[in-house]
């Protein structure tokens, strides 16, 4: 009797489980974000947006990344975006011909499902799809973005402008139809996946370990609000960078071998991070350690 | 073009500092250019100078230590809200440019 008690119960547990691994995205989003309010009940949820400057214990970081805030070195980055976004092309149209809106507070959507090419959509693809398009030949068209820094950060700032433009606007990422699901699967998995000679994931340091700070100046994030400064400037890189550039310098770091630059699993991922992202306003372009 | 240079001021406990951000490549000269093999010539800002309505108050002799796009600031007693500040540098290539602000 005992033992078939024990069955039952074992039964019930991996049903359990079965069934929390199907859920829908917005059990994960549900779980996700309370998982971070009791590791820092005393973050305010919009504080997440600044990354690890909002989490306990920084409060030193907070204080260099207020100054740099004062005179933000992204801003020549940043004139760069708006003079490419700003320069008309050939047949007289620019860039905010391409969006929404004139291209203002509609960036709090992307990365998107697009269901014409069954592919996640990145800010990126939009921008060098409208160039394309139009006929110009920014750098970054033909340019190798793995390699090519000048041609990457031409690119990045000019997302950077055009995040810049949808400042404060909350995130909210349509996941309606079902092959957006499958894409933000796809990203869950890498994000929960370890990877690289080191067998990290993601979510091993942005997650459980976020808010430790291992030395080396680089404590870790969380993973709450990841995107939302993305393209950011570093203090390592003195440039603003594309998120995908971030991806492939973290799989670096646990000594995996990085994707290229808006490969899809990249994409997915984005995917995924935005969403787990929702409803945090967007900082981007900004400061990061 | 003439580098960008901007420049911002911000007063707090009685003194007034002036901030200016410019964007300048400052090479050392000691650089290899991984493609060509060649040294990368060295172009960096030598001089700084700051001023509080017309009148001289600060100068700065930057080297080749200073990091790239440099932020300096000066911090100046006395200054007054309208004051005219003004920043003026060159470098070892003869380029140079200036930046206003009012306090």
């Amino acid at each position: 009797m005992k033992k078939i008690l024990m069955l039952l119960a074992v039964l019930g547990l991996m049903g359990g489980v079965a069934t929390s691994a199907s859920a829908g995205p917005a059990e994960d989003l549900k779980q996700f974000r309370d998982f971070f309010k009791k590791k820092f009940p005393t973050v305010k949820f919009d504080e997440f947006a600044n990354g690890l400057y909002a989490l306990p214990g920084f409060e030193e970081y907070r204080a260099s990344w207020n100054t740099y805030n004062e005179f933000p070195p992204y801003e020549f980055g940043l004139a760069n975006g708006k003079k490419l976004w700003d320069t008309p092309f050939k047949n007289g149209k620019t860039f905010a011909s391409c969006f929404k809106n004139g291209g203002k507070n509609t960036a709090q959507h992307y990365p998107y499902w697009d269901e014409k090419s069954q592919k996640v959509r990145t800010a990126e693809m939009d921008l060098m799809d409208c160039a394309k398009k139009n006929g110009a030949e920014p750098s970054f068209l033909k340019a190798d973005l793995n390699k090519d820094t000048k041609a990457r950060v031409q690119l990045a700032e000019l997302t950077g402008y055009f995040y810049s433009l949808s400042k404060g606007q909350r995130i909210s990422i349509d996941l309606s139809k079902p092959g957006a699901v499958k894409a933000y699967e796809a990203g869950k998995k890498f994000w929960w996946g370890r990877r690289g000679q080191l067998n990290f994931a993601c979510a091993n340091c942005h997650v459980d370990l976020a808010g430790k700070n291992f030395g080396g100046g680089q404590p870790l994030s969380a993973g709450l609000g990841h995107t939302t400064a993305w393209p950011a400037q570093r203090l390592d890189w003195n440039r603003i960078e594309t998120i995908h550039f971030r991806y492939m310098t973290c799989n670096k770091q646990v000594r995996a071998k990085p994707l290229k630059h808006g490969a899809d699993a990249y994409t997915n991922l984005q995917l995924y991070e935005t969403y787990m992202s929702s409803g945090l306003p967007l900082t981007a372009p900004a400061m990061r350690n | 073009m003439a580098r960008q240079t901007r420049i911002r001021t911000k007063t707090q406990d009685g003194h007034t500092e002036i901030l200016v951000l410019v964007n300048h490549p400052m090479e050392t000269g000691q650089r290899v250019d991984p493609k060509t093999k060649e040294k990368v010539p060295a172009h960096f800002i030598q001089k700084m100078a700051f001023t509080l309505n017309g009148k001289e108050v600060a100068v700065a002799d930057l080297g080749v230590a200073v990091s790239k796009d440099p932020l300096v600031g000066v911090k100046l007693k006395g200054a007054k809200a309208g004051d005219k500040v003004k920043v003026t540098w060159s470098d070892n290539k003869g380029e140079s440019n200036s930046a206003d602000a009012v306090v």
